[in-house]
């Protein structure tokens, strides 16, 4: 059973509709014991990551969340702002966040201050993912687009934690993995046929 | 390489789809959701949907049928009319939109862009602006209340200014609907949209006047705007969404195939 972090933020009827079609089982968790009962989680986020961190450290979840993803390797995907909640930091904001894939999330418009591309980032782009991530499996490496839209992307410490990479001014990481931890900073729920495959994927892991 | 986007425009009336001709004459031309499924399907990179009597009208507007369109695409969407306040836009967002377009009310309130942001994040506040060209000044003035003749009127604001203003004030992503061209189906105002990319750093979205797949060619590579939105077009059959990207990729523009 897939569990829909529903902590107050972020859309999770598209999730929930997409994994239906699939036949996939899935809920939308709102108490620690819907947490328990998954086998995997996905933290869907938008808007401010100050915010979103506050919602999250204040939901009744958190600790179920926490426990399961870090002492008993439950695979968890973080969307978005759900991603970038991963990393310790975020120039956005101040709050920290959960530190589960060692990085920062940086500001794309300070990167791209010397380009006149427009911000956000916004739009369908190109995704090379890396040889083998299994969050990728059955994608043709020619013709993988995925919708983004953001203005901050996470930056790992370690290159072996980038699973994917976009460019968009600069090359960035767009998916990350550490161990049971992913992120995606796209929004495979919104990706159509690309995003169905990559949530089958995570959900067959 | 990030991909144009082609971005039909669906008018909607009390739960239908409507197509305007310059704003009037409106015919309904089929049921929300099947109409939204077809496009994604079709291709569509994104979808708007306008619910165009909303802002002039003033009464509170039935806005269920945005749960039922999440329901079955998978392709990002768009709300636009009567969003008047943090509190109307969080309804939409919550029934599953993923970005909310303000135009009117932006006039009336330019704060509205700034708490938008505050609240969604940059990326979910678009804000339309009516562009129409007044040829006893000679400027480009924005207008409001177009969805309804009467209430049509100029704004104190040049479009310039406007465009400069909406992005101070965070706005994520600027619609510029180019009155004089819109629903004649003879391109999109290209020295207007040229003029306002250069001065626009948020994604800009032309609107208005496309009735050929060359008008689309065109907007992208002489205007270099991000997405191009059109309605009769696509709704009538005239063009196809398959056809138009294979042109477009035939002719350089970068496409999601």
């Amino acid at each position: 059973m897939i569990a829909l972090i529903d902590y107050g933020i972020g859309n999770l009827q598209a999730f929930l509709n997409l994994y239906q079609r699939l036949h996939i089982p899935v809920m939308v968790a709102t108490t620690p014991e819907h947490i328990e009962q998954a086998d995997k989680l996905i933290l869907p986020g938008v808007g401010h990551f100050d915010h979103a961190m506050q919602l999250f450290n204040a939901s009744v979840m958190k600790d179920a969340v926490v426990r399961r993803v870090t002492e008993q390797n439950v695979p968890i995907i973080g969307i978005c702002v759900g991603m970038q909640m991963l990393a310790f930091s975020s120039e956005e904001g101040v709050e920290p966040g959960l530190g589960w894939v060692p990085g920062r999330v940086r500001s794309l418009k300070n990167a791209l201050a010397h380009t006149q591309l427009p911000m956000p980032h916004m739009g369908w782009n190109d995704v090379v993912a890396a040889k083998d991530a299994p969050l990728f499996k059955s994608f043709n490496p020619d013709d993988t687009r995925f919708y983004f839209l953001h203005s901050y992307y996470f930056e790992p410490e370690q290159a072996d934690f980038c699973m994917a990479r976009c460019d968009y001014g600069i090359s960035f990481s767009c998916a990350v993995r550490k161990g049971n931890v992913f992120g995606v900073q796209f929004h495979p729920e919104k990706s159509h046929h690309f995003g169905e495959q990559l949530l089958k994927n995570f959900a067959e892991l | 390489m990030l991909a144009k986007r082609l971005i039909p425009c669906l008018d909607v009336r009390d739960g239908k789809v409507v197509k305007g001709v310059q704003f009037r004459n409106h015919e309904i031309i089929g049921d929300i959701v099947p109409l939204a499924q077809r496009y994604a399907e079709a291709g569509a990179d994104e979808l708007v949907f306008y619910d165009i009597t909303a802002s002039s009208d003033g009464r509170v507007v039935d806005k269920s049928w945005v749960r039922r369109i999440a329901e079955v695409i998978d392709i990002p969407f768009c709300v636009a009319g009567g969003i008047k306040s943090v509190a109307d836009a969080g309804k939409i967002l919550e029934m599953g939109a993923d970005k909310v377009s303000i135009n009117s009310p932006a006039l009336a309130n330019p704060q509205l862009i700034a708490e938008l942001n505050a609240t969604f994040g940059q990326q979910c506040v678009v804000v339309g602006i009516d562009s129409f060209f007044d040829v006893a000044s000679g400027q480009y003035q924005v207008y409001q209340f177009t969805g309804d003749e009467s209430r049509t009127q100029k704004t104190q604001w040049l479009t310039r200014d406007w465009v400069a203003e909406v992005q101070r004030l965070g706005a994520g992503e600027i619609v510029l609907n180019c009155m004089n061209q819109d629903g004649v189906r003879q391109g999109y105002d290209l020295a207007q949209l040229k003029s306002i990319r250069d001065l626009c750093r948020v994604p800009l979205i032309a609107s208005g006047g496309a009735g050929t797949m060359q008008h689309f060619t065109e907007v992208f590579s002489t205007a270099d705007v991000d997405g191009a939105l059109a309605a009769s077009v696509f709704h009538k059959g005239i063009i196809q969404i398959s056809e138009l990207k294979a042109k477009l990729i035939a002719d350089g523009i970068s496409i999601r195939p």
